[in-house]
């Protein structure tokens, strides 16, 4: 064989290995949507939801609304993502659905949905005040599990999100701010990154 | 020795090479998945999983899944092994040539 065959050897090697055992990255775009989704959703719930001697009753009228303002923040950003991830997947012929997607979502949500039950536990027995910080801290563990298996560098974007959760449970009051940071800064940071190396292949 | 004898003999065919990639990154893969990936046909890929498997380079496990026959495969420690030998062998060569 000439060298030419092993660098073909090689390459061929590196495709399969990622073909097989990664998902191809969400797109740079999705991950600035979703920044922009979680600003909006945090500016709606600023001006008019959040009353101002900052305390939420729980079962208020302004308290429900806000779990309306999340949900939606949270099926806009995961719709955006599904939607651009698969028209790129359609651009580079692959797949969408197969075992490495399986295993992806799989590890993304066990953390996931565990902080999501703990955190509606704890606010069902009044104890909200951790919830931005259980939000970002679960996030982040989903993000670096699901890494594994995407790539890209999507688990420096979850040790921030951990790392900005256990500092806002240092300190309690500014949780909604850290939220800002951690779903609607990080992400658009985050998402320009990955938009500038894609311009770059 | 020169560099050449480092190249496994067994990985110098395409579907081989390839059943080791997956392999090594994957806990184990089933016969679908492999065709899926590789690209190629049923008897074809079984004939280079056999010579794999007589080398103990991988492990064959057979089960039913619901009334379904289900072969998956798992790559031995020797197989890994020799795999990264290979590779640590061509990255060598190309190095050399540079």
């Amino acid at each position: 064989m000439s060298e030419q065959d092993y660098l073909k050897d090689i390459s061929e090697i590196k495709h399969l290995m990622n073909r097989s055992s990664r998902f191809i990255s969400l797109s740079g775009l999705s991950g600035i949507l979703a920044g922009i989704y979680a600003l909006v959703g945090a500016a709606i719930a600023y001006f008019y939801l959040l009353p101002e001697d900052d305390f939420v009753v729980l079962h208020s009228w302004n308290f429900k609304m806000l779990v309306v303002v999340l949900i939606v923040v949270a099926i806009l950003s995961i719709g955006t993502a599904f939607l651009l991830t698969t028209r790129r997947a359609k651009q580079q012929h692959e797949k969408i659905w197969d075992a490495t997607t399986r295993r992806l979502l799989l590890n993304f949500l066990i953390p996931l949905i565990t902080g999501g039950i703990y955190i509606l536990i704890k606010i069902n027995s009044q104890h909200y005040g951790l919830t931005a910080s259980l939000m970002l801290i679960f996030y982040g563990l989903a993000l670096v599990n699901a890494s594994k298996y995407t790539i890209g560098n999507v688990k420096y974007l979850g040790y921030v999100e951990i790392a900005a959760g256990l500092v806002c449970a240092a300190l309690p009051g500014y949780g909604f701010w850290f939220w800002i940071f951690g779903f609607g800064i990080m992400h658009i940071v985050y998402g320009s990154i990955m938009m500038l190396q894609e311009k770059k292949h | 020795m020169g560099l050449i004898d480092n190249i496994n003999k067994l990985f110098d065919h395409r579907i081989r090479l390839g059943i080791m990639s997956i392999l090594v990154v994957n806990e184990d893969a089933d016969f679908n998945r492999l065709k899926e990936l590789l690209d190629v046909t049923d008897g074809n890929l079984a004939s280079h999983l056999k010579a794999l498997e007589k080398e103990d380079y991988i492990h064959v496990e057979k089960q039913f899944i619901g009334r379904k026959p289900n072969t998956r495969y798992i790559a031995t420690k020797k197989g890994k092994q020799a795999f990264s030998k290979h590779i640590d062998a061509l990255e060598a060569i190309i190095k050399k040539g540079k």
